[in-house]
């Protein structure tokens, strides 16, 4: 028996950032998805190119930006104008691999709420911030990862408000919307990696993080989910963890 | 050329009530947050807004009372706090009217007002609820004519049925209010760092102030044109003000202020404190330059200044500030 000598919230992000390739083009969402993208360009993708909706194209952090427009995302970057030469030339061209994004709810089919919980988005119980750039993104990219912290409420089977289209409705209910490309490939948690199936769209459970059982998983999750196949989450390198608390996020913004 | 100074207190005088209007800047960056202290001093009310992603400039004159209706993408001061208070509790109680989009949908609405077309197609919204959901009822949108009629047209492409389009509309304001780093005294501009949405905004204006932190030689930014976003003859008025953006950043200059931003944000989250935030920053000062002193002065701003290899304050601490 180990002792975890990580938490859960670093495994997550090291996960997330294991989804990135080297060389992908990567538009990352503000919140967790920036320490996801920027730990990938610290460790095994340092030739991802990193774009934030608010005017940079591969940025090379040296500090955590608090913002998607904030001026640490200047550093070295190859080029600076503001969205529209980014959502309009690089994300609905089709230039970006990968959308990062993060939200308060996520259903079975990946779709998001970044909007309102609620039924009746102008009473809401709780408004969030909105959508920003995660609508476009998840609409745009060539595919979405999507990084949430695991609670049941976060979970549930249908989000209040669609903010950010995965699936739709699963099977080819996306494409039928009108778009042209993309949706979700993986969610990553504080409980473990979700993918998709090919046919129906529906969310699985391809690995359970370390200490947690499958059946865990599936009974903090609000929908169904078939966990026949969960592996085992490899559990972080010692080198990712020492760079993501050192270089990525040393001042704990994000990790607790 | 004409001489376009202008006080910043008269400035924002300009500015009636019931305006349509936009502010430059992104979330933590580049806010006239000087000009928006002025227009709730001055006790404006039923602004109408339009943004993509606004930071506290919103939050703060939503909380003063001064704005009826938006129409927006996103509202938060990202990592700093998860949605922006005084406008999540004025949406909670039902005291704003408010349009969803998304900033793609956003900053396009603002370029085709800008490029004076009626509307833009986009790629981006199908299947989304910014498509199939309204948070105005058809009454709100048809008793101000600023409001588009409809919030916007899916439609296959007249060139190929197989080819779906979003097309929103164009986005028309009586002012935009840009703070920038350099100006001269004829309103030719530059803008460092992420110009955001800020040009499309100036262009689809009747009137653009700018309010910059330094006044520089007309021919020094002539040297380098291509710099230079907008033609000076589209900005109507220039305000000089030295940390005009505070608490927010501006690029090359200096770094957002998390100790403000902290006080804000914990002071927004109750009526009361929020009140105490406004006596003691805004109403309980004369100008700008009483804001300054409030907030820790010079020795406060300093801490602040850009690092020149950096662009902003590497040292800087978001967190754990006792």
């Amino acid at each position: 028996m180990t002792t975890q000598n990580y938490t859960l919230t670093e495994l997550m992000t090291v996960a997330s950032a294991h989804e990135i390739k080297d060389g992908d083009v990567v538009f990352a969402g503000t919140g967790l998805p920036m320490l996801g993208v920027m730990l990938a360009q610290q460790t095994h993708a340092p030739n991802c190119i990193i774009i934030f909706e608010a005017g940079t194209v591969d940025s090379q952090l040296a500090h955590l930006p608090m913002s998607v427009g904030d001026p640490r995302n200047m550093r070295d970057a190859a080029t600076a104008a503001g969205l529209n030469e980014v959502f309009s030339y690089m994300l609905q061209a089709g230039r970006v691999d990968v959308g990062f994004l993060s939200g308060a709810q996520v259903d079975r089919f990946g779709n998001i709420n970044s909007t309102s919980i609620g039924f009746d988005p102008r009473h809401p119980q709780v408004r969030f911030s909105g959508s920003g750039g995660a609508c476009d993104i998840a609409c745009l990219a060539q595919r979405t990862i999507i990084i949430a912290r695991h609670e049941k409420r976060r979970f549930p089977e249908k989000v209040d408000y669609i903010t950010s289209p995965g699936w739709l409705n699963g099977g080819d209910s996306r494409q039928k919307s009108g778009l042209v490309r993309g949706g979700p490939t993986v969610v990553v948690t504080t409980k473990g990696v979700m993918r998709f199936r090919a046919d129906t769209k529906t969310m699985y459970l391809a690995s359970c993080h370390p200490g947690l059982t499958p059946q865990e998983v599936a009974d903090d999750t609000g929908f169904p989910l078939d966990i026949d196949e969960a592996t085992e989450t490899p559990v972080p390198t010692l080198a990712e963890l020492h760079i993501l608390r050192q270089v990525v996020d040393p001042e704990r913004v994000f990790l607790k | 050329m004409p001489d376009k100074m202008i006080e910043l207190a008269k400035a924002a005088a300009l500015v009636p009530d019931g305006a349509s209007v936009s502010f430059g800047g992104f979330t933590t960056q580049r806010h006239p947050m000087a000009f928006v202290y002025e227009l709730i001093r001055l006790g404006r009310r039923n602004l109408y807004l339009f943004g993509h992603s606004p930071g506290g400039d919103w939050d703060i004159l939503i909380g003063a009372g001064c704005v009826k209706r938006v129409e927006l993408a996103y509202k938060a001061d990202e990592a700093f706090n998860t949605a922006g208070p005084r406008w999540r509790r004025a949406v909670e109680r039902g005291e704003i009217e408010w349009k969803d989009y998304s900033n793609f949908s956003m900053v396009s609405r603002f370029t085709a007002g800008a490029m004076g077309i009626p509307f833009i197609p986009i790629r981006s919204l199908l299947g989304s609820d910014l498509v199939n959901k309204q948070a105005l009822t058809a009454e709100q949108r048809a008793t101000d004519p600023r409001t588009s009629p409809k919030k916007l047209h899916v439609m296959d492409s007249p060139f190929n049925p197989a080819d779906r389009v979003v097309l929103v509309p164009a986005i028309h304001t009586e002012f935009a209010i840009l703070h920038v780093q350099k100006s001269t005294v004829n309103g030719t501009i530059r803008i460092e760092g992420q110009t955001f949405g800020d040009v499309q905004q100036a262009l689809c204006a009747d009137t653009v102030i700018v309010t910059a932190e330094e006044i520089v030689e007309e021919a020094h930014l002539r040297q380098e044109p291509e710099r230079n976003p907008l033609p000076y003859f589209v900005v109507n008025h220039v305000c000089h003000v030295p940390y005009g953006a505070h608490p927010y950043a501006v690029f090359n200059y200096y770094d957002y202020d998390p100790r403000q931003l902290k006080t804000y944000h914990d002071s927004a989250r109750n009526d009361e404190d929020f009140h105490h935030y406004l006596e003691e920053f805004v109403y309980g000062v004369k100008d700008f330059a009483g804001y300054l002193d409030t907030v820790g002065g010079a020795t406060r701003l300093d801490s602040l200044k850009a690092a020149p290899t950096f662009g902003y304050r590497p040292d800087l601490k978001r967190r754990r500030l006792d």
